[in-house]
C-alpha cells in the first residue's frame, strides 16, 4: 500500500518504476535488510533521474554539487529529493557550489527549486553560489533568482490575544448593528417617499416578485403543507384512536395549520427560494458595481431595488397561506376519511366549529410579517456584500440563517401576543 | 481663460483608518479630456467615485459647475459615468440599459425614447444591438454601450474608469477615437481613469499623477510636456515604462 501511494510521486514514469523495482530485487541492494523504505524509493528515484546530482568534496568545508543534463517539472520531485537529502548533510560545511556547467536544459519550476536550495543554503549560514552553466541556463537563472532586489520584509502581526478578539468581534457585531439600523432609517425614508410620489414606485419588480416569489412557489408551497396536514393527522391518529377520540383530528389539523404551520412553512419555503435569490441578486449587483450605476442615473437603491421586493412578497403572502392552509387541512382530511373513518361532511361540519375566523386572520398576518423579513433581510444583506463573489456566498447564506432566526424569534413573539390579547 | 468645470480643493480619500490621497488640488476645465494617472492600487477609481459622489470625501471639497458638491440623490443625472466593468444592468437589453434613465426622467413616448436609444447606440458604432443581452455582447460592446447608457441623458460631463482596460488594440483605438469624437463634436468634457500610454498621448489634454508611497499628486499638466519635461523620476518611469524585471538581448 505504501508503495502505491508514494508511486503517486513520480506519477507518468510508474510503471519504469515498478520494472526497475522487480529488478533491484534481483540486485545486491535488496538484499541489505537494514535498507528501510524510503532509501529503496531513493535508490528508485536515482534511477529514474534523467539529470545528475554529484556531491564532490572539494577541500576543508567546502563542497561542489554538480549538476548535469535534463532537468524539466517531471524530475522536480527527484531533485527536491536531492536537495533534501544534501540539506540535512551541510554540518561543518562553510561553502558550497553548485556547478550548473553540465546542465543541458532546465525548466523554470526546477530553477525555483534551486534558488530556494541556495537561499534555505544560506539561511544555515552555508555560502551558496551558482557557477557556470550555458548562455540559456544563465536567463533561467536571472530570471529566478538574477534580482538582487530583496523583498521589504513586512512586519509581523503580533498574535491577537482572547480579550483582543472579543473586542473586535463586538465591534463587528456593533457594526453590523448600525448597518441595519441606517438600512431601516432610510428605509423609512423611502417608503415615505414613495408613498407621497406613487409614479416613483418600480412597479416591473412588483410585478417580477409576485410571479417568482409567488406563483412559481405555489406548487412547492402546496406539496409541503399537503404532506404536513398528512404527517399531523396520521401521526395523531394513532393517539386519538386509543380514547374514541377520532373526530378531534379536525381541531388539531384545522387549528395548527391556519395558525402555526400554514404560515410558518410557506415563510421556510420562501426563506430558501426568494431570501436567497434576492440576496444573491442584490449582493451581485452591488459587486459588478450595477448599485452604483444605478445611483448615478439618478436611482436610489432603495426605493427602485427594495420596495419593489418588500411589496411583491407582501402582496403574495396572504394568498399563499390561504393556500397552504386549506391544502394542509385536505391533508388531513385524507388521512380522516382513510384510517379514522370520518366522513367528508363530518369533517367539514366539525371543522366549522374548531377554526374560527381570527385563527385564520392572525395566520395570515404573520405570514405577511413573516414574508416582509423575509424581505428586509434578504435586501440588507445584499446590499451590504463586499468582496467579489465570496463576498456574494457569505452574504447569501447569512441571510438566509439570520431570516431563520428571525422567523422563529417572530414566531414565539405573536404566539404570545395573541395569548395576550386573548385570540 | 473661463471658469473650470470642476473644482478640487485640499481633498482627503480614504477608507476607514487608510489615506489614499491627501491634500489634493486641481482644476478641471470646461471641453478638457482629463485623465487621472499612477500605479496600481493609488486610488485613481476611488479618486473617481469622489468626484462622482458615490464616496464621501475625508476631508478638501469638490465642486462641479451648476451642480455644487457632487450628490446622487435621486434626481435626473446630471453627469454620466462608465464604470470599468461598464455595469450594464445584466438583467435589461442594452436598448433598456440606454432608456432606462430617458424613461424615468423624461415624459416622452416609448416611439421617441426608441429614437433616442437607437441614436445613442449608433454614435457608439452598437446600431442594431438594442434587443441583446449584456452577457452577449464582447468586452469592448459592452463598454461602448456603458458609453452610450453615459451619454443618454445628454450630460456635457462624463466620467469613464479604465474604458480601454482589457481590450484588443483595435477596439481600444476606437474607443479612443469615439471620446475624441464626443469631445470635439459635442464638447463634451471627459474625466478618465487610465494607464494605457497610447491613450493618455493621444486625447489626454491634461493630466494629474498619483503616487501610492506620498499619497499626494506628484505631476500636473499636459501629458506630452510631462514626459519631455518631467524632472521627477516616478514620473519618468511612468512615461517611459521602465520596470525592474531583468532585461535581456
Amino acid at each position: 500500500m505504501q508503495f502505491v501511494t508514494s508511486l503517486k510521486l513520480l506519477d507518468t514514469r510508474a510503471i519504469e518504476l515498478m520494472g526497475l523495482w522487480a529488478r533491484m530485487n534481483d540486485s545486491e541492494l535488496i538484499d541489505r535488510p537494514s535498507m528501510v523504505f524510503d532509501e529503496r524509493l531513493s535508490v528508485v528515484v536515482g534511477m529514474l533521474q534523467r539529470f545528475s546530482w554529484e556531491r564532490v568534496e572539494a577541500g576543508d568545508a567546502s563542497v561542489r554539487v554538480e549538476l548535469g543534463g535534463r532537468i524539466t517539472i517531471d524530475d522536480a520531485a527527484a531533485l527536491w529529493k536531492r536537495i533534501s537529502e544534501t540539506l540535512t548533510h551541510v554540518e561543518g560545511v562553510r561553502q558550497l557550489e553548485l556547478s550548473l556547467e553540465q546542465i543541458q536544459m532546465i525548466d523554470g519550476a526546477c530553477m525555483a527549486l534551486l534558488v530556494q536550495f541556495r537561499t534555505d543554503l544560506r539561511t544555515r549560514s552555508v555560502a551558496c553560489e551558482f557557477s557556470g552553466g550555458s548562455a540559456e541556463v544563465r536567463r533561467i537563472v536571472e530570471l529566478y533568482g538574477g534580482r538582487s532586489k530583496t523583498r521589504q520584509k513586512r512586519p509581523v502581526r503580533p498574535p491577537v490575544n482572547a480579550i483582543e478578539q472579543i473586542g473586535s468581534a463586538t465591534l463587528g457585531v456593533v457594526g453590523e448593528i448600525n448597518q441595519i439600523l441606517d438600512f431601516l432609517g432610510r428605509l423609512v425614508a423611502s417608503t415615505l417617499h414613495v408613498l407621497r410620489h406613487p409614479k416613483s414606485l418600480n412597479l416591473r419588480d412588483v410585478g417580477r416578485t409576485m410571479e417568482r416569489a409567488g406563483a412559481d412557489a405555489a406548487p412547492i408551497v402546496l406539496l409541503i403543507n399537503f404532506l404536513m396536514g398528512f404527517v399531523m393527522a396520521y401521526q395523531s391518529a394513532a393517539q386519538l384512536k386509543q380514547f374514541g377520540a377520532n373526530i378531534y383530528v379536525v381541531d388539531l389539523v384545522g387549528v395548527s395549520m391556519t395558525r402555526e404551520l400554514g404560515p410558518l412553512m410557506m415563510a421556510i419555503i420562501i426563506c430558501g427560494r426568494s431570501g436567497a435569490a434576492f440576496a444573491a441578486e442584490l449582493g451581485t449587483m452591488k459587486v459588478s458595481e450595477e448599485v452604483d450605476a444605478l445611483r448615478t442615473l439618478g436611482f436610489l437603491p432603495l426605493p427602485y431595488l427594495v420596495i419593489p421586493r418588500m411589496l411583491g412578497l407582501i402582496l403574495v403572502a396572504p394568498i399563499l397561506v390561504l393556500m397552504a392552509d386549506a391544502i394542509g387541512i385536505l391533508g388531513g382530511a385524507l388521512v380522516a376519511s382513510i384510517s379514522l373513518d370520518i366522513t367528508s361532511t363530518s369533517f367539514l361540519i366539525q371543522l366549522q366549529s374548531a377554526v374560527k375566523a381570527s385563527d385564520i386572520v392572525s395566520g395570515v398576518i404573520k405570514g405577511v410579517v413573516f414574508c416582509a423579513t423575509i424581505a428586509l433581510i434578504s435586501c440588507q444583506q445584499g446590499l451590504a456584500t463586499s468582496g467579489g463573489a465570496e463576498g456574494v456566498g457569505r452574504r447569501t447564506t447569512s441571510a438566509v440563517v439570520s431570516i431563520l432566526f428571525a422567523l422563529i424569534v417572530l414566531d414565539a413573539l405573536f404566539t404570545v401576543l395573541l395569548a395576550l390579547f386573548g385570540l | 481663460m473661463s471658469k473650470p468645470l470642476i473644482t478640487v480643493r485640499d481633498l482627503s480619500i480614504g477608507y476607514g483608518d487608510t489615506t489614499l490621497l491627501r491634500n489634493a488640488s486641481f482644476d478641471v476645465p470646461r471641453g478638457d479630456i482629463f485623465i487621472i494617472l499612477g500605479g496600481s492600487g493609488c486610488g485613481k477609481s476611488t479618486l473617481l467615485r469622489h468626484l462622482i459622489g458615490l464616496e464621501t470625501p475625508l476631508a478638501g471639497e469638490i465642486r462641479i459647475a451648476g451642480i455644487g458638491a457632487p450628490r446622487l440623490e435621486g434626481a435626473a443625472p446630471r453627469f454620466g459615468v462608465m464604470f470599468q466593468s461598464g455595469a450594464l444592468f445584466s438583467s435589461m437589453t442594452v436598448g433598456e440599459n440606454v432608456a432606462f434613465a430617458v424613461q424615468e426622467w423624461t415624459h416622452l413616448p416609448p416611439e421617441a425614447v426608441s429614437a433616442i436609444v437607437r441614436a445613442k447606440l449608433a454614435l457608439v458604432g452598437l446600431e442594431g444591438s438594442e434587443d441583446k443581452l449584456p452577457a452577449a455582447l464582447s468586452g469592448g460592446m459592452r463598454k461602448r454601450a456603458a458609453i452610450a447608457r453615459a451619454m443618454a441623458f445628454e450630460p456635457n460631463l462624463i466620467f469613464l474608469d479604465e474604458p480601454s482596460a482589457g481590450l484588443d488594440p483595435v477596439s481600444a483605438v476606437e474607443l479612443d477615437e469615439l471620446i475624441l469624437a464626443l469631445n470635439r463634436n459635442l464638447g463634451l468634457t471627459v474625466v478618465m481613469v487610465t494607464h494605457e500610454l497610447e491613450s493618455i498621448f493621444k486625447v489626454g489634454k491634461h493630466c494629474i499623477m498619483l503616487d501610492r508611497d506620498t499619497r499626494t499628486i506628484i505631476a500636473q499638466g499636459e501629458p506630452q510636456k510631462l514626459r519631455s519635461e518631467t524632472d521627477d523620476p516616478r514620473v519618468r518611469r511612468f512615461f517611459n515604462r521602465e520596470t525592474s524585471i531583468p532585461q535581456w538581448q
